[in-house]
């Protein structure tokens, strides 16, 4: 019951949102479904240990095997919560920005996240596809019209880039459901399936092109840079902080334990590919001026490192995932927020036009400066505890190279640092510059927005166990679904 | 039958109406009234209650398919009426006539979709065709109407003579014109049947327009007045593949192995060749001209797989194409620019005309929660359930990407571009509310498939 309230809070509100003539009326309804939202999450938390009201399932398409089934389970849990706890925290960081037909703004907004509830929750490979598509054409309406200058052509190129990623995988999908026991499309079905080896790797390459478009994974990252820096910076932060998190939780559900042997076959290529991308995006990162592009390259990165520890297959590794899932979201919506409020009060978001911003906003600079930290894993920061244990996955990788994995992903940390560091210095300290519009420290939205994300970072870099129980079992039980080592033992 | 019957009748009534009734609005009207009578008695002969039964000597057979279909059909000339009757108006004088050959095209179609001979294919054929060539060159002193009148009846003429010759092969092989008879005969057909299967396959693809026979299709839907292309484009070729398909499934289904492949070539250069050219155009007109092309490219993969979920799935292809390009076609008859920069602001000026085209162009994309997605997915699971099919079924999806490219064109012009110079086209208030409709019945479609497959089996 919990699994279809969150889907159905923001679509029904976002529907009526439409309805509204205000703009502080929309953006306050808007609000106020987010924490509904968030309350429901919250309490399906609650009920994680007894296990009750959690799922839901209703008849839909009997006749083609499909049903509509929702599920929240451990890896659930985690991106609905980052879901529900993103939402608010966008509104409210960037409550100041003003949108032509804000209602529509807003309404496309809240069914973007009930689109993303929904894949996060759906327990059919149909409903999931569904879901998938759903989520997307919000996200598209809304970097087109309220993006900036090259916002038509970019936002089609992504557009068309998911798109064609996706309808792959629906044939990978219908393949499988064809191969299943019962013709279903529910994901118990899905796991039941013992597909031979050759069957199982080009199915492999149909789903894993749809989740490396959408993570993005390098080679397949080219469309996110410029998505990123034409949306307007409130989508940017939905896209970057939770949609991305769609095509992991793709490999975590649907491909990986579905297609096991193939994903410990072609798991040491993506790992190559996916280490690449974090030193390539690292270095590419380095040479950016624009703060919304460095952000962009250095969410690759993160991405990279993530889905390379999910293919070390091993409990540390995918835990790290797990807990970064949460973290990757809530540190780069607390960047984003810092830049739009950069971008609003000072006119621009080039790095060479900043400097000396610490004089004129002590405040701003002090949570900049944490969540940065917490973005390049510094001890006693949430990203810390997540990339330890990646990196302690990688270590473990059941690869002849796992050592030079780690060695080389490790580079991407150093990487991180320097461009990190640098963009501190550059934009933050030195020598200050002219700037058009009298300084303000932070309005008080936007002090509750970053203080709450502080508060989560150092809870999750203090006490990063909270979040490691919720995924504990299901980390377990995915453990034995990935596991191919009996296959080989015959 | 009772379609058959009532729409010949139709036909007539309509004749006479245009010196009986002097009001156009009148004419509409009976017009109107008509398509609803003969919906109500086909979905009466649905439910079992043929009044109208005549022995054919299995000349015909009114099965659940053919009925089924014909519903589709009739529902979408009903809505096509309520949409773009008044437009009609514009193309010339005799506005009862047109609707009187479109009662007689209907009449053909009802033939087409329950055949049980290859005679009163070629009869359904030839009913279609001739009205159509009339209606192509309705617009009699357009240069470009009566050029593709002219193109369309050589041509049409040409392929319906390769389809009689290939017919006229079929009987001296199987001595019967019966489609029944065939399937006794053994796996390895004589020389006789292969021609005859081949010539009419040839002819039945240049009436569906599949790539290499679809040359005359663009000029054509190009040249016609807009409100009659929509109806060839939807009905038309709905009604020819309804047909193709149960000719390919009675007569030829024990040959399988034998035209499997062929069919499989021509979806593929149909697929490329609808797409690819469709990116290039720069009149929305001749956009769905090849998106037509394109579609057909997608329908031809229940022709292939040959199976139950081809034929749920070119059923409800039918339905989406039609009822999506309908819609599209009936608001792009009262634009004053062709172009995609004619669209430019429409969400702006017309926000429910352009939300249901948005509608529509995503069913046609095949976005999921509309009725295109469903179709496309029965197509693919038809054709994935034919062993040695992926390499065709990835070659489809790629296609499909590159099909939104171009109907996401004139998404882009609606809402993210400022209005032109042009006025903006006025819609009333009742065209409004039929194509709100008919976005609803899309999106009702891709949501419950089974409110019209369901009546498939029952």
């Amino acid at each position: 019951m919990i699994a279809f309230l969150l889907i159905l809070i923001p679509l029904a509100t976002g529907l009526l949102s439409f309805l509204i003539k205000e703009e502080k009326t929309a953006k306050a309804f808007a609000f106020l479904s987010s924490l509904a939202t968030l309350a429901v999450s919250i309490l399906g938390l609650t009920l994680m240990k007894t296990g009750s009201n959690l799922n839901f399932s209703a008849p839909w398409m009997s006749s083609l095997g499909s049903s509509f089934t929702l599920r929240l389970d451990g890896v659930g849990q985690v991106l609905c919560l980052l879901t529900a706890v993103a939402y608010p925290l966008v509104l409210l960081g960037t409550w100041q920005a003003s949108y032509k037909k804000a209602q529509q703004f807003f309404g496309l907004m809240l069914l973007a996240q009930a689109g993303m509830m929904g894949v996060f929750l759906a327990a059919d490979a149909l409903l999931f596809y569904f879901f998938w598509e759903l989520a997307l054409i919000p996200m598209y309406f809304l970097s087109s019209i309220w993006g900036g200058e090259r916002r038509i052509p970019v936002t089609f190129k992504f557009f068309v880039y998911t798109f064609a990623g996706s309808v792959l995988m629906l044939i990978g999908i219908i393949y499988l459901q064809a191969q299943t026991a019962d013709q279903s499309f529910s994901l118990t079905s899905f796991y039941k399936l013992e597909l031979s080896g050759k069957e199982q790797s080009w199915v492999f390459w149909l789903f894993f092109v749809a989740f490396a478009i959408k993570m993005p994974v390098f080679p397949f990252h080219t469309w996110q840079p410029d998505t990123y820096e034409q949306a307007p910076t409130a989508t940017t932060m939905i896209l970057s902080g939770v949609m991305v998190k769609m095509g992991l939780l793709g490999l975590i559900r649907w491909l990986m334990p579905v297609l096991p042997l193939a994903s410990f076959q072609w798991g040491d290529r993506v790992m190559i590919f996916a280490i690449i991308g974090i030193v390539y995006a690292s270095l590419v990162a380095i040479r950016q001026n624009d703060l919304k592009r460095l952000i962009a390259y250095s969410s690759i990165a993160h991405i990279g490192l993530m889905c390379a520890a999910l293919f070390a297959e091993n409990a540390s590794g995918t835990q790290g995932v797990m807990i970064q899932l949460f973290n990757h979201g809530i540190n780069i919506i607390g960047l984003w927020i810092i830049v739009e409020i950069i971008e609003r009060r000072y006119g621009t978001r080039k790095i060479s036009e900043l400097g000396g911003l610490a004089q004129q906003a002590p405040v701003m600079t002090l949570f900049f400066v944490v969540i940065a930290l917490a973005n390049i894993a510094l001890p006693l920061t949430n990203g810390f505890a997540g990339e330890f244990l990646m990196f302690n996955g990688l270590l473990h990788a059941k690869s002849n190279f796992a050592i030079a994995y780690t060695v080389v992903a490790g580079l991407g940390i150093i990487l991180a640092a320097v461009y990190t560091l640098n963009m501190i210095r550059n934009t933050f300290y030195g020598e200050a510059v002219a700037l058009r519009a009298p300084v303000t420290d932070l309005k008080l939205n936007e002090t509750m927005a970053l203080s709450v994300i502080v508060v989560l970072i150092l809870w999750l870099g203090i006490y990063p166990q909270s979040m490691l129980d919720l995924t504990d079992q299901f980390t377990r039980e995915w453990m034995t679904k990935i596991d191919v080592s009996h296959l080989f033992r015959k | 039958m009772n379609a058959l019957i009532i729409s010949a009748v139709l036909g007539v009534l309509m004749m006479f109406s245009s010196f009986l009734l002097k009001q156009k609005t009148a004419v509409r009207m009976v017009a109107i009234s008509g398509i609803v009578l003969l919906l109500l008695v086909n979905i009466l002969e649905l439910a079992g209650k043929p009044f109208l039964a005549v022995d054919t000597k299995g000349l015909l057979v009114f099965d659940h398919f053919a009925l089924l279909f014909n519903t589709v059909i009739f529902a979408a000339v009903l809505l096509y009426f309520l949409l773009s009757a008044p437009d009609m108006e514009k193309v010339g004088g005799s506005y009862a006539e047109y609707f009187a050959l479109i009662f007689f095209i209907l009449c053909g179609v009802t033939l087409v979709t329950s055949f049980k001979s290859l005679l009163t294919l070629f009869l359904g054929i030839e009913i279609i065709s001739i009205p159509l060539y009339i209606l192509t060159g309705s617009d009699k002193r357009n240069l470009k109407s009566n050029e593709a009148a002219l193109k369309y009846f050589l041509m049409g003429s040409f392929s319906t003579g390769l389809m009689l010759m290939g017919i006229a092969f079929l009987y001296g092989a199987w001595g019967t014109f019966s489609t029944d008879a065939p399937a006794l005969i053994a796996s390895m057909p004589p020389v006789l049947v292969v021609a005859g299967m081949s010539l009419v396959f040839f002819a039945m693809a240049f009436k569906v327009s599949a790539a290499p026979f679809h040359f005359w299709t663009p000029d054509v839907y190009d040249g016609a007045p807009t409100v009659f292309t929509s109806f060839m484009a939807t009905v038309v070729k709905g009604a020819v593949f309804a047909g193709f398909i149960r000719l390919f499934d009675d007569a030829f289904g024990p040959q399988q192995s034998q035209w499997q492949l062929w069919v499989a070539i021509i979806t593929a250069i149909t697929l490329f060749v609808g797409n690819i050219t469709a990116v290039f155009q720069q009149s929305v007109k001749r956009m769905l001209a090849y998106s037509s092309i394109a579609q057909a490219g997608f329908m031809l993969f229940a022709l292939y797989a040959m199976n139950a979920a081809g034929k749920e799935g070119i059923l409800l292809y039918t339905a989406a194409y039609s009822f999506a390009t309908i819609g599209i076609f009936a608001v792009l008859a009262r634009m004053n620019d062709y172009t995609f920069d004619g669209f430019n602001g429409l969400a702006r000026t017309q926000p429910l005309v352009a939300g249901a085209l948005t509608v529509f162009l995503l069913s046609l994309a095949g976005i999921p929660l509309t009725a295109g997605f469903m179709a496309k997915f029965y197509m693919l699971k038809a054709a994935l359930a034919t062993p040695g099919s992926t390499w065709l079924v990835i070659f489809a999806v790629g296609m499909a990407a590159v099909s939104v490219y171009y109907y996401f064109r004139v998404i882009q012009a609606m809402y993210f571009k400022e209005p032109g110079e042009t006025a903006a086209p006025d819609f009333p208030a009742f065209f409004k509310w039929v194509l709100a409709i008919l976005a609803v019945l899309v999106i009702l479609l891709g949501v419950f498939p089974e409110l019209l497959l369901g009546r498939l089996y029952f």
